[in-house]
């Protein structure tokens, strides 16, 4: 068995209206063996930027330290918070680092970038396990359940969906697959970022 | 087999651990105490590798000691389970990796809270409200699903601890038949009989 598949867990990412969202399972298990149905895998970078990191369990722990650490860094020698495709950027090349034993986590990143007129504009992206960025348009998944929130994902979402109408896409969307893969699930996550708040709900989910 | 249990209740944590050090089929020792007292108020069982075990049991033992001594507070519970875990998931990619899964049980003497967390060879690490580790925990793990409360008292709290051993003692072919048992609460860590 591969060890993307150790721990489980699946993370998504949408494009709304002025808005994005991002959602995770919050199981941890061992193969077969659930250990934790309160398992956080999506983190604040800033007040608009968050980051979801399934994968192996491990080292979820410790690029979350690491991202930490950086963008820490980085707002302090910059005197500025980092831009969401900045931090892409930067996840992106944290996973090349270590190219040859890399660590188990596929990345998704969700954020609001500022426009030069003022405005927002919703940023999603996604990497690979070494630092491939996947900048999507419309959804990106990440998971052991990946291919059935695809599937899902590409009939329910559609353009500019408005914040609550996005969550309950987001909502629905990793759910129906998650209820589908026994590797993830165990209730979930969300979180809904526009321009003035970010909107988290937990979700009740089959626990099965 | 290596099997360790761990619960919390209203204001404090209990671990127990089994007492036999075994090499292949042979038991070597039927006393060992495999839960660590790192401070005042903050326990560790551990299993897996022998060898190992005891050496990064230890090497966790003194370091907290250091950190006590050298600013005159011990970590809580979370600091100290953050530095344990970064210590195994440093371990996990140099040449000679630690195998060792631990439960780390405390008392936060800062907010009055009871925290116990579970960390694996990997440095896996996650807060619950109880845990197992071993070939015990296939058996423990759904009981304690059923009947953990965590607003249970102490006692309900130990006999709930006595319900996994009997299951495990029922129900797994290499049982162990002893095991250690350790509270910490606000008063801070005893031994008890169960």
């Amino acid at each position: 068995m591969s060890i993307m598949e150790y721990n489980g867990g699946s993370v998504v990412a949408m494009v709304g209206k002025d808005c994005v969202a991002i959602a995770s399972d919050l199981r941890l298990g061992n193969q077969a063996l659930g250990i934790s149905s309160n398992f956080q895998k999506i983190f604040p970078v800033t007040d608009r930027i968050y980051v979801g990191l399934p994968g192996l369990a491990t080292d979820l722990s410790t690029l979350r330290e690491r991202f930490r650490f950086r963008v820490n860094m980085y707002t302090i020698k910059e005197e500025r918070e980092i831009e969401p495709e900045t931090f892409a950027r930067l996840v992106s090349s944290t996973l090349y680092e270590h190219r040859f034993g890399p660590y188990f986590i596929e990345p998704v990143i969700a954020g609001l970038s500022k426009t030069p007129s003022g405005g927002v504009e919703p940023f999603i992206a996604a990497t690979d396990l070494i630092g491939c960025l996947n900048f999507a348009k419309d959804f990106v998944v990440a998971g052991t359940a990946s291919a059935k929130i695809f599937g899902v994902a590409e009939g329910l979402w559609e353009p500019n969906l408005e914040p609550e109408d996005l969550f309950e896409t987001i909502s629905q969307t990793l759910m129906n697959a998650v209820d589908r893969d026994a590797f993830s699930g165990w209730g979930c996550m969300v979180h809904v970022i526009t321009k003035d708040r970010v909107i988290t709900r937990t979700l009740k989910a089959r626990m099965d | 087999m290596e099997t360790s249990f761990a619960l919390t209740g209203k204001g404090y944590v209990i671990i127990a651990a089994d007492t036999t050090a075994a090499r292949s089929i042979v038991k070597m020792k039927v006393d060992a105490d495999k839960i660590k007292v790192l401070s005042p108020h903050l326990l560790m069982s551990y299993s897996g590798e022998p060898g190992d075990t005891i050496q990064f049991a230890e090497y966790v033992e003194r370091n907290i000691r250091l950190y006590q001594i050298r600013n005159l507070y011990a970590l809580t519970p979370s600091a100290a389970a953050s530095w344990i875990r970064r210590s195994l998931a440093e371990s996990l990619r140099s040449r000679n990796p630690y195998a060792v899964n631990l439960l780390v049980g405390g008392y936060d003497t800062t907010s009055h809270q009871p925290h116990l967390y579970w960390i694996d060879y990997l440095g896996t690490m996650t807060e619950i409200p109880f845990g197992a580790h071993g070939y015990g925990s296939y058996f423990a793990l759904s009981l304690l699903d059923r009947y953990h409360d965590p607003e249970a008292s102490l006692e309900e709290g130990l006999s709930t601890l006595k319900r996994c051993i009997n299951e495990v003692a029922k129900r797994l072919v290499v049982s162990p038949d002893r095991y250690t048992v350790k509270v910490v609460d606000k008063d801070g860590v005893r031994e008890v009989e169960l």
